[in-house]
């Protein structure tokens, strides 16, 4: 059996031995678990001097309509599945206790798992995009029944969102396969990206801003981003953890995969567009974000924001940038599910986010505080984590872009400056919560539960390895550019 | 044996299932729904034979035809009756309520057997080629479901839903019998095939009456198919009728509706003065369509009430396809959005029958908290819903796809755009659904029991949702 098929499947024989009745978090935690190992193996076992597609398998599901689903990883995809399986394991071990609909509860999280191992290790650009689709109907489920806050309206904008965004981006799809010329349709990438190649494919730009509209809403570019921190700061931490740090990497991965090598002319036709939009995601979300009063709605915007860099990187057109955002993808989603971890932590057992309602917590709960600190450095960036590594490289990239205009000057600029807001935002929500005077209420708080703790720690050990050794990383998302 | 003799097969498995009802002195009629559909299931079976179509020269060769679209529509309608046939003996708790009892079970017996001659008149239908045998059929169909939609004669609301289907049915047909007439005056015919051969013969200036025959045909066939503006109907009768058979006039009625309007446009494209007028209304039908049933399901709050206007919704889907007959795909991809729409559809209205028996009313608010009264039920119904909505690795989606698929091959990128935004319509409104079960709690917290056939039935349609997500090959190799 094809390993990768085994780690779609493992999540899903796991959520449907939990509707027949096997123990949830059990169940649950040992699929994630053997998915972590399976995963951390191949991740390893990936030929770096061969490079290019392995693992390859194919199964025929309508041929004559150039539809397969075949299954085959290449660096970058490694780096998201490893992302994928990190980031589920600690989200399903991080709340030690559901109190309601245990098993609803884990198969959800269980069906986006699958969804996003789906869509990170398959070829076919049409199941690329059902994979994505799997995890919608679950989302909706975990933020309306176990979320807090005006979780109803949050859950409603998002589907309404990504439901509507992702019919976009189908449209776009199909009509990329339908401007191949008959008898040649097809929807898998390693025959698209010949196509391209060779030069006989030439999709008209038109389709690269279904694509942009479609992928980019699901990565909350601005301005399709409203969705996003509502959802994020409602829904139950695993939910938030997931959806924050893997699902919206789709969109990003999405464009990496099908728009830089199928659309060369349209992306430089519409990069100063997309530029714009990035600036928008740094400067304008920036703002918004330090303007929070609380730190779950703090963690959803500055997510927002941070998307803004990889876009960057991915804007310059170059190796390097486009590395960079690779990195920074792997990095931001480990910084952030920890950030929302350590957020649920926090909520579960004061009961409120608010700024002005916490403080001096630091006392009481050391461990909590120190996490806390790791997570909101890893976030603004600072060296030692791999944020770091890939903002850097970003921002490198873009300076040395062939595409090197007043523009991107400015971008860059307000891009440093960036770095400068969310160090201010961080570290206000870390004084406001952890320094200062401690309320009486707060006195008798105890520390961070081992499950939270562990769970944080095995995103924040990775994070920590790529921060001081990039290197591991990038010679993985370098296999898919040329050198 | 020859195709004809399937739809003598139906008819008589209802006379003799008449007969034994009337013979066989039990107040229990369950064991009518069983051999009826088993008797159906035979026929399906049959149905597969290498069987020879209506020999050339023959006189049912004028009138009857056995090419792809027939023979796949045969076992759909086959497929949907036996499913409408098992939902039945859950249904007797209704039927008691609403019938007046002289003895028990009265009544039970004709409501199982009537389905299998509607199920005759639309076979008849989709095998049809004639404007006179497709009217006689639909005859045969619809006076049927006029008496089946009223059955429950002491629910005014039945009532109510029975004798509006009456009144516009016998208008709808009307205006095709009118429009028959014209087109025989026209043309001389009443054959479909060999109408484009008697048009190539006739004046520029006999063009103007025969639009007007076929616009009026046009007309009720829009009747049929429930598009707009002629989908008033829709609602209404599907609140009221019996569960079942509501069921069975949105799946079945509804394909006989399209196959002849499918048959009507293959023909006529030869002729390109009425094709380029014909494609032109049927892609301004199909976006009213798409408008008007996606927004009106949205403030819905009964779940009839809901499928009924998404079924508009789904017809608008549908006549996009028929919008695109250019492409060789057209009528593959309809054909699959239908056998999409029959599982999907069906099994909404299993889970909505039961449901609405242990809750005692059909809103959606019914539905709270089902997910944990009942998780078969609340899963059942989930994945038809996101079927509907066109979630991908259901049956919808692939539906959808390929809707859209050709659609935008023939250039319609009006009415995709359109499409686009009814979809995020559709996942409001299906979402709702999901809302009530997953999210919602219930008012009484006892398990809803779920009989065997039920059990079956869910678990038949909801592997029939997932195989044509999942693997529509044969579906599709079978249309083509």
């Amino acid at each position: 059996m094809s390993p990768l098929l085994l780690l779609i499947l493992l999540p899903l024989a796991a959520s449907l031995l939990i509707m027949i009745g096997a123990n949830p978090r059990r169940t649950a935690i040992v699929a994630a678990l053997l998915n972590l190992v399976l995963s951390v193996l191949l991740f390893a076992r990936y030929d770096l001097h061969a490079g290019g597609w392995q693992f390859l398998s194919e199964w025929h599901v309508l041929p004559n309509l150039g539809i397969n689903l075949s299954l085959g990883a290449d660096g970058l995809s490694m780096t998201m599945l490893l992302l994928s399986t990190l980031v589920t394991l600690s989200a399903l071990w991080v709340a030690p206790k559901i109190e309601k609909r245990e098993g609803l509860y884990y198969v959800c999280l269980l069906f986006i798992s699958a969804g996003v191992i789906g869509a990170f290790s398959t070829l076919d650009v049409l199941f690329l995009y059902s994979f994505h689709e799997l995890a919608l109907i679950p989302t909706f489920i975990l933020i309306g029944v176990w979320g807090s806050g005006d979780r109803q309206a949050a859950a409603w904008k998002a589907t309404i969102y990504l439901g509507g965004a992702s019919f976009v981006l189908l449209i776009g799809i199909i009509s990329l396969y339908l401007s191949l010329p008959s008898g040649m349709r097809t929807f898998d990438l390693r025959q698209l990206d010949h196509l391209a190649l060779s030069g006989t494919f030439h999709p008209a730009s038109w389709i690269y801003l279904l694509l942009l509209v479609g992928f980019g809403t699901l990565v909350s570019l601005f301005p399709f981003h409203s969705w996003a921190p509502p959802a994020y700061a409602c829904a139950p931490t695993p939910a938030a953890m997931l959806h924050s740090g893997v699902l919206k990497k789709f969109g990003l991965y999405g464009l990496i995969r099908i728009c830089l090598p199928l659309f060369p002319e349209a992306i430089q036709q519409f990069n100063a567009l997309l530029v714009l939009m990035l600036i928008g995601n740094i400067l304008y979300i920036g703002y918004v974000t330090v303007a929070q009063k609380r730190l779950d709605w703090t963690i959803g915007y500055s997510s927002v924001m941070h998307m803004g860099y990889i876009f960057l990187g991915l804007a310059s057109l170059t190796v390097m940038g486009i590395n960079g955002a690779a990195l920074l993808m792997f990095a931001h989603g480990l910084s952030v599910a920890a950030a929302f971890a350590l957020c649920g932590e926090i909520r579960r057992r004061t009961g409120t986010l608010d700024y002005s309602e916490l403080g001096g917590l630091g006392k009481v709960t050391p461990v909590l505080g120190l996490l806390f600190g790791f997570a909101a450095m890893a976030s603004v960036g600072l060296p030692g984590f791999a944020n770091f590594a890939g903002e850097i490289l970003v921002f490198f990239g873009a300076t040395v872009s062939s595409i090197y205009g007043p523009l991107m000057v400015v971008a860059i600029i307000i891009g440093v400056w960036g770095v400068v807001v969310s160090a201010i935002y961080m570290l206000r929500a870390y004084r406001h919560i952890f320094w200062g005077p401690i309320a009486q209420r707060w006195e008798s708080l105890t520390d961070i539960a081992p499950t939270a703790k562990w769970s944080v720690i095995l995103l924040l050990v990775p994070l920590m390895i790529a921060g001081f050794y990039p290197q591991i990383i990038l010679n993985m998302v370098g296999t898919i550019l040329p050198r | 044996m020859n195709t004809t003799s399937l739809e003598f097969a139906v008819v008589g498995l209802g006379i003799l299932l008449l007969l034994a009802e009337a013979f066989i002195d039990r107040t229990n009629k369950d064991y009518l729904a069983y051999l009826g559909a088993a008797g159906l299931a035979i026929i399906l079976v049959l149905s597969f034979l290498p069987l020879q179509g209506p020999a050339t020269g023959s006189p049912d060769s004028a009138f009857l035809t056995s090419d792809i679209l027939s023979v796949f529509f045969t076992r759909f309608l086959l497929v949907s009756t036996i499913v409408v046939l098992l939902m039945t003996p859950g249904y007797k708790p209704v039927l008691a309520r609403y019938l007046p009892a002289e003895k028990e079970g009265a009544g039970v017996g004709e409501f199982t057997i009537l389905p299998l001659f509607v199920c005759a008149g639309l076979m008849w239908m989709v095998s049809a080629i004639d404007f006179i045998m497709i009217f006689v059929a639909l005859e045969l169909a619809t006076i049927t479901l006029y008496v089946l939609s009223t059955y429950l004669r002491q629910n005014m609301a039945s009532l109510e839903a029975g004798t509006k289907f009456l009144i516009l049915g016998a208008l709808s047909t009307g205006f095709f019998v009118y429009g028959i007439t014209w087109i025989f005056g026209v043309t001389g015919t009443t054959n479909i095939v060999s109408l484009p051969q008697s048009i190539s013969l006739l004046p520029e200036s006999s063009t103007l009456p025969l639009l007007f025959g076929v616009a009026l045909i046009l007309v009720a066939l829009s009747f049929k198919i429930g598009a707009f503006p002629f989908q008033f109907w829709v609602p209404d009768v599907y609140q009221g009728a019996p569960t079942p058979v509501t069921a069975y006039l949105s799946v079945a009625s509804k394909a006989a509706g399209f196959v002849v309007l499918l048959r009507l446009l293959v023909a006529l494209e030869t002729v390109p003065v009425l094709a380029h007028k014909l494609y032109a209304v049927v892609t301004l039908l199909a976006g009213v369509t798409l408008i008007f049933g996606n927004l009106a399901a949205i403030p819905q709050t009964n779940m009839k009430r809901l499928l009924g206007y998404s079924s508009v919704a789904h017809a608008g889907y549908l006549l996009m396809g028929v919008a695109s007959l250019g492409s060789l795909m057209a009528i593959p991809a309809i054909g699959l959005y239908f056998a999409a729409y029959l599982v999907m559809t069906l099994l909404s209205f299993v889970v909505l029958m039961v449901v609405a028996e242990a809750t005692g009313g059909e809103e959606i608010s019914r539905f709270n908290g089902l997910s944990q009264r009942s998780p078969l039920l609340a899963g059942a119904m989930l994945l038809a819903m996101a079927s509907l909505a066109g979630i991908p690795f259901t049956a919808g989606f692939v539906g959808k796809f390929l809707i859209f698929e050709v659609a935008l091959k023939q250039g319609h990128f009006g009415l995709v755009a359109i499409g686009c935004i009814t979809v995020a319509a559709g996942f409001y409104y299906y979402f709702k659904v999901a809302r009530a079960m997953y999210w919602q709690q219930a008012t009484e917290e006892t398990p809803i029991p779920v009989s065997m056939t039920i059990k079956l039935l869910i678990a038949l349609l909801g592997a029939g949702i997932l195989a044509l997500g999942i693997y529509p090959g044969p579906v599709l190799a079978a249309l083509r």
